[in-house]
């Protein structure tokens, strides 16, 4: 667990901790360690199962209500007891093995999946004294666990022996390795700056405010608000979610890679999808919104796994309006955005991040001048790349029929 | 038997049976992942190596083991293509019918 | 202490082993994968954690899907993944001349004096690791750098194939 910060902790903000020395604190030595990772398991667990079952209600809720329509409200007050009942059926279907399908790898894919996905939540730091695990290359760690599970997508949609969930994962599998390339230049900046690849130590040098009320998290500069819209646009892709959920749309190639699965499996995917987007969204906080710090100085009262929270469900939020909003890609396009759009984008970047960095020397009277060329450099390859990008499809004509 | 001595013993183990298949197998994609094995099994030995040498903190051994996956990768990836060449001109991949340059 | 590289050697050797020796490629690669895994978490046992994650990526993540990827493109058909079993000579002499290395190599480890290994594990900061790339070995960067260039462009140009093929792709 990570060390305490300079302010003095309240005993809000060491409650867990105290909770949980409550329960370990009279076992020996290296059974205390193992009782303690065993909590904070059981703890991620917990969390990130209800935030599952809750996140799959309120995206309903959203949709609905962007869309002018309640969403379910039928189970339980207002809808609430919905994911339990939605549970209770996924448990409940048949569950269905195609004769032919490869029954190891059938059964194999969701589990890796899953798993691949819980051990990327393992390196968040979740609030000050509450990182499950610190691990010097905790960065280097998430990308791993989240490209190996793309290994799963692979085994999904090969197993059903079924030439359609073939050539949709073999799509999906490119959409999610096309994806990877700006995911990982986007953090770059953030670890070069920082110095460390330890997802606390990102943290740390997020610590501080300017004038008491404005943060210095790497998203309030020119380099990082641009590493976190690209960091967002590719965890969109890299979490399968609409506008990239073209692997999993029910109008293309049937159900995707996961056509030939059935009542828990199927849950266990999604389940897998929606672990995805919050160690994604995670991650995204802790690289670019300053972790568990509190947005001004005098609101440190709040704990700092409440902040977390709160920044969490609001990028949560954003995925679940997005998909409400936006079309979706076609695997042409998709491709498209991230090798000529977003893989350029983010070199830029780095060479921005460069700069920031080497002017961090200049005066008071030089910093219009730094931030107008951070700007200039974030904004300009942006409007020149997508121009050049989007020439030839000119601005929409409407055609109406002849009277 | 030291542990280091075990984890070498591993590692030529690995690299008989990376050999092996390279020597063994007709297709040319299982021929490739036993170069590739025998790749890993080098670089099993170098971080043994380096994990129980004299001067760890020179990390010499884990740079040496960065630069060979990365080259391992890039090898991998001309391999495959190398592969998929072949497949266009002969619609197989057996590697005893690639005998056109033979005589 | 000694029995962790055992039972991942055991691991990583089974796996190994039966992948190559399979008929059904898919599965050998997928059981392939696994050793790397092992491999991976050898490293991660002998506390080199960025070998360990590095290794877990790149192989795990990335060359796997490589081999996959080319294992479908050169199918003849739908479900043709079988691969004959190698006629008994060539097998034998094949296994002949792994067990030799394997066995020269076995042979010469355990005859040699090796001192006695260190039992604390050794901490690399990836800060070291930074330094060390941007300082004494920038030069083999940068020639990395640019050898992966020229090899991943040389492999797009080998698998795209000349405009002018006429084989359409399977």
């Amino acid at each position: 667990m990570t060390a305490g910060a300079t302010e003095p902790d309240s005993w809000l903000e060491r409650l867990p901790l105290i909770a949980r020395d409550l329960v370990t604190g009279r076992l020996p030595g290296p059974w205390r360690w193992i009782a303690e990772s065993l909590i904070a398991i059981a703890v991620v667990f917990a969390v990130f199962g209800l935030l599952f079952a809750f996140l799959t209600l309120a995206e309903r809720k959203v949709l609905g209500r962007i869309q002018n329509r309640p969403g379910p409200n039928r189970a339980g007050w207002g809808g609430i007891l919905q994911p339990f009942a939605d549970g209770i059926k996924m448990l409940t279907k048949e569950d269905i093995v195609p004769r032919t399908a490869d029954p190891v790898l059938h059964f194999l894919a969701p589990v890796a999946l899953v798993c691949f996905s819980l051990l990327s939540l393992a390196v968040i730091p979740y609030g000050r004294h509450l990182a499950p695990l610190d691990l010097d290359s905790g960065v280097l760690y998430f990308f791993a666990a989240g490209a190996s599970s793309e290994l799963a997508v692979f085994m999904a949609g090969w197993a059903g022996r079924n030439k359609y969930s073939l050539l949709a994962a073999m799509r999906a599998l490119a959409q999610l390795i096309s994806y990877e390339l700006p995911l990982l230049l986007s953090l770059v900046p953030v670890v070069m700056l920082a110095g460390t690849l330890s997802p606390s130590g990102i943290v740390a040098a997020q610590s501080g405010w300017s004038a008491g009320f404005i943060p210095h998290w790497h998203i309030l500069t020119p380099w990082g608000f641009a590493g976190f819209a690209i960091f967002m646009v590719a965890a969109l892709a890299e979490a399968n979610r609409s506008p990239f959920d073209l692997p999993e749309a029910e109008s293309e190639l049937i159900a995707g890679h996961l056509t030939e699965y059935s009542g828990f499996k199927y849950a266990l995917f999604f389940m897998a999808e929606y672990f995805a987007m919050c160690a994604l969204s995670g991650m995204a906080v802790t690289l670019f919104l300053g972790g568990w710090h509190a947005p001004a100085a005098a609101l440190q009262f709040i704990p700092s796994y409440a902040w977390f929270a709160i920044k969490i469900l609001v990028l949560l939020l954003g995925f679940i309006w997005i998909r409400a909003t936006l079309p979706r890609l076609r695997i042409d396009q998709l491709m498209r955005l991230a090798w000529k759009f977003l893989l350029p984008l983010a070199l830029i970047n780095l060479l921005t991040a460069a700069f920031w960095h080497l002017s961090a020397g200049w005066g008071a009277g030089a910093q219009p001048l730094r931030w107008g060329l951070g700007l200039a450099f974030v904004a300009i390859p942006f409007f020149i790349i997508g121009r050049r990008l989007s020439s030839g499809l000119g601005p929409r004509t409407y055609r109406y029929a002849a009277p | 038997m030291n542990t280091l001595q075990l984890c070498l013993v591993l590692s030529g183990l690995i690299f008989g049976i990376g050999l092996a298949a390279a020597l063994a197998r007709s297709s040319a994609i299982l021929v490739l992942l036993g170069v590739e094995l025998m790749l890993n099994a080098a670089n099993l030995n170098f971080i043994a190596f380096w994990r129980f040498g004299p001067a760890p903190e020179a990390g010499t051994g884990v740079l040496f083991v960065l630069f060979a996956i990365a080259v391992a990768a890039a090898e991998a990836a001309v391999g495959l293509a190398l592969v998929i060449a072949l497949y266009r001109h002969q619609r197989n991949i057996r590697l005893q019918d690639a005998t056109r340059l033979k005589g | 202490m000694n029995v962790v590289p055992l039972i991942l050697g055991i691991v990583i050797l089974a796996s190994a082993g039966t992948a190559l020796s399979l008929q059904n490629i898919v599965r050998s690669v997928l059981l392939l994968v696994l050793s790397w895994f092992g491999i991976a978490a050898f490293y991660l046992w002998a506390g080199a954690e960025f070998a360990a994650f590095a290794q877990a990526l790149v192989y795990g993540g990335a060359v796997s899907m490589v081999v996959l990827f080319a294992v479908l493109l050169t199918r003849r058909g739908h479900l043709d993944t079988a691969v004959p079993p190698p006629p008994p000579g060539r097998l034998l002499g094949a296994l002949l001349a792994g067990g030799a290395v394997a066995g020269v190599i076995a042979a010469t480890v355990i005859r040699t004096p090796f001192a006695s290994s260190s039992d604390e594990i050794p901490v690399l900061a990836v800060r070291r690791l930074g330094t060390l790339l941007m300082g004494p070995h920038a030069a083999a960067l940068l020639v990395t750098g640019v050898l992966l260039t020229a090899a991943l462009l040389g492999a797009v140009v080998i698998a795209a194939g000349a405009k002018d093929d006429k084989e359409g792709a399977p």
